[in-house]
């Protein structure tokens, strides 16, 4: 099978549904001309013209809420808005707006938009264009939260968070876009809630999704020459959560680390931890751990950010002390 | 203006007073679940401009918006039972006074947030844009949004886009109790669309003709591919901003004064002095706007509340369902 990067990927689900579907079109800063910050949209406004690919001003709540407006007037808008920190630009338009119109109006409305946007540190990028948002979104009943790792799962999961009728809030890794995987040429989606199990194992179960999942198939490769048998889960879609694949591997394992990128305090390994509390307590032989990045915003400089955000050996001792536990 | 339609626009103005005036009454009455903002006082501007309006064309109301749903064609039953918080309620019972919504008849809804729908207002546009449709979108907001982010952000990329929407501000002088002047850099709200490509016209609020006429053509501007206008109507609510508001900001002249200039009286005279209607056919429609609130207010008294299977349906679609 072929293998593209993540980048591709997500042009290819792009393309792809925009050939499909008439009424989806791109909506965001520097896609057309420029091809994207992160060139996700390189060489689209030649194919699909302007009319389908909306450059606009810097003016995030404007794309926002415009995608908004246009999902419930009939159409379905794919809005990019260029680093996750720049979301809280647009919150108005998609906590109050976009992820309450279907139950504030009583379920006669449909909001098919997908917001695309990257986050993730690891680039010297500093405070303003590092951040994991995610756990706000997730916190919002109305909106869909997916993180894909892989090129594959982006592909798959973008496709159906375009044919899906609820807002999405897709949130891709900035050094995930050169990363490569098989994917294959003929269609395919994979349906939003469904996590995949990364690394089969036996002996402790370890959640995380986005860029940390590489980290996380990385450490447990290197736990195996200890002779620790990782089992690799990535929930793929944060909202909604596929509790069920969690569990089933938490009563062969009985033991729980979760990576996340984001901050440790509110992120959303907590509600994982939960959940798994709350559906599992009794398969557990050790308290689960936690390995986040630390509460502080994120410095600039190399050094310091690569202690602020965890790293393959962080969580393979985070492991160990879950196996010692 | 045909005489069929100036009737007809008095007899929209004088179901929207009446509609407010009876919600005010089961606001007092606690029959009506939540906050009530009355649009007493400012019917000409709702029924203005939306007797230019199909009923695919869009809208996007405020918090103050029962008169925005009456002149774009809702239906005053699931109105009624909607404030009432019953099942058969527009929004059934989830949404309330300041949620009414259905795109069914291009409403795309009241809103919470002041200025909320100004971007929503200008997506609905460029819906028209990407579906290649003749769809036109009115965008009504107060004085007290344009000082928001988002009416520049809106107001910014419709004029740089052309795009089928028209803004009207309703300057009813007062966010909450602050006064316009007090809130804004500019005396005249419309002189800001020279900054973004626009044409702004100031009115007299108060006047259904001149409301009908100058969003005729702002309309129809529009609907040509032309571009949006800015329009801002000046008007007034007779009552506070919300039926909790005490108005200890404005005095009782301003009050008198502003009523003085009433649409419904002054376009009831005008009507009269035309010949085109008597003091008894008047009587005759609010004695009919009357009965219709009557039916709804009953149809709404015997609607069944939402139960517990209700709350929490409508947040998701069913779409996952499908594709697993």
């Amino acid at each position: 099978m072929r293998t593209i990067t993540y980048r591709d990927a997500v042009r290819e689900a792009l393309r792809e549904e925009m050939i499909r579907d008439p009424r989806v079109f791109l909506i965001g800063e520097e896609i057309g001309l420029y091809g994207g910050a992160y060139a996700v949209t390189r060489g689209m406004l030649d194919e699909f013209g302007p009319e389908r690919i909306w450059d606009t001003p810097i003016s995030e709540g404007a794309i926002a809420g415009a995608a908004a407006g246009a999902a419930v007037a009939g159409t379905r808008p794919v809005a990019e808005i260029m680093y996750m920190d720049f979301l809280t630009l647009c919150m108005d338009q998609l906590v109050n707006q976009a992820a309450k119109m279907r139950y504030m109006f009583g379920g006669h409305a449909s909001v098919p938009m997908v917001v695309r946007t990257q986050g993730g540190g690891g680039k010297e990028n500093a405070a303003q264009h590092s951040q994991s948002l995610e756990a706000w979104f997730v916190h919002v009943p109305g909106l869909r939260v997916v993180m894909p790792s892989t090129a594959y799962d982006a592909k798959g999961l973008l496709k159906s968070a375009i044919r899906s009728d609820d807002p999405v809030i897709f949130v891709e890794h900035k050094l995930l876009y050169n990363s490569k995987c098989e994917v294959p040429e003929e269609e395919y989606t994979i349906p939003l809630g469904k996590a995949d199990v990364k690394r089969m194992g036996s002996d402790v179960t370890l959640v995380s999704y986005s860029r940390m999942t590489e980290f996380a198939l990385s450490a447990a490769e290197k736990l195996s020459e200890e002779g620790i048998d990782v089992e690799v889960i990535d929930p793929r879609t944060l909202s909604p959560l596929d509790v069920p694949t969690m569990v089933e591997s938490v009563r062969k394992t009985g033991r729980v680390v979760i990576c996340h990128e984001a901050c440790k305090a509110g992120g959303f390994g907590a509600e994982i931890a939960t959940q798994i509390m709350e559906n599992a307590f009794d398969y557990l032989d050790a308290p689960i751990v936690r390995i986040a990045a630390k509460d502080i915003p994120i410095p600039n400089v190399r050094v310091l950010e690569d202690m602020m955000i965890p790293q393959e050996n962080d969580i393979a001792a985070g492991v160990r002390q879950c196996l010692s536990g | 203006m045909k005489n069929t339609e100036k009737i007809g626009l008095l007899r929209q103005m004088i179901l929207m007073r009446e509609f407010d005036e009876r919600a005010g009454r089961w606001y007092a009455e606690e029959r009506m679940a939540g906050s009530t903002h009355l649009y007493v006082g400012q019917e000409a501007v709702a029924a203005g401009v939306c007797a230019h309006l199909c009923r695919d064309d869009y809208i996007t109301s405020t918090h103050r918006g029962h008169g925005h749903c009456i002149a774009k064609g809702g239906d005053l039953k699931p109105m009624v039972a909607e404030l009432f918080g019953r099942s058969t309620g527009y929004c059934k019972g989830k949404g309330g006074s300041m949620h009414i919504a259905d795109i069914r008849f291009g409403h795309l809804g009241a809103n919470g947030i002041v200025g909320g729908g100004m971007t929503i207002a200008t997506g609905a546009a460029l819906a028209s844009r990407v579906k290649n449709t003749n769809q036109v979108t009115v965008c009504f907001f107060g004085d007290g949004a344009v000082n928001l982010g988002p009416f520049h952000e809106s107001l910014n990329m419709a004029g740089l886009w052309s795009l089928p929407v028209v803004y009207v501000c309703e300057n009813n002088l007062y966010g909450m109790s602050t006064h316009h002047a007090k809130a804004a850099s500019v005396k005249k709200i419309a002189h800001r669309a020279a900054s973004y490509n626009m044409p702004g016209h100031t009115m007299n609020g108060m006047d259904v003709s001149a409301v009908y006429n100058v969003a005729g053509r702002a309309i129809r501007r529009a609907r040509k591919g032309n571009g949006p206008s800015l329009l801002v109507m000046d008007t007034y609510r007779y009552y506070g901003h919300s039926r909790t508001d005490p108005c200890s900001y404005r005095t009782k002249e301003e009050v008198a004064e502003w009523k003085s200039r009433d649409p419904i009286q002054k376009f009831k005279a005008k009507l009269i002095a035309d010949g085109l209607l008597d003091e008894r056919t008047f009587g005759e429609m609010v004695a009919e706007a009357n009965r219709q609130i009557d039916e709804a207010e009953d149809f709404a008294e015997k609607s069944p509340y939402p139960t517990r299977e209700d709350l929490e349906t409508d947040v998701y679609c069913d779409d996952l369902l499908e594709m697993q």
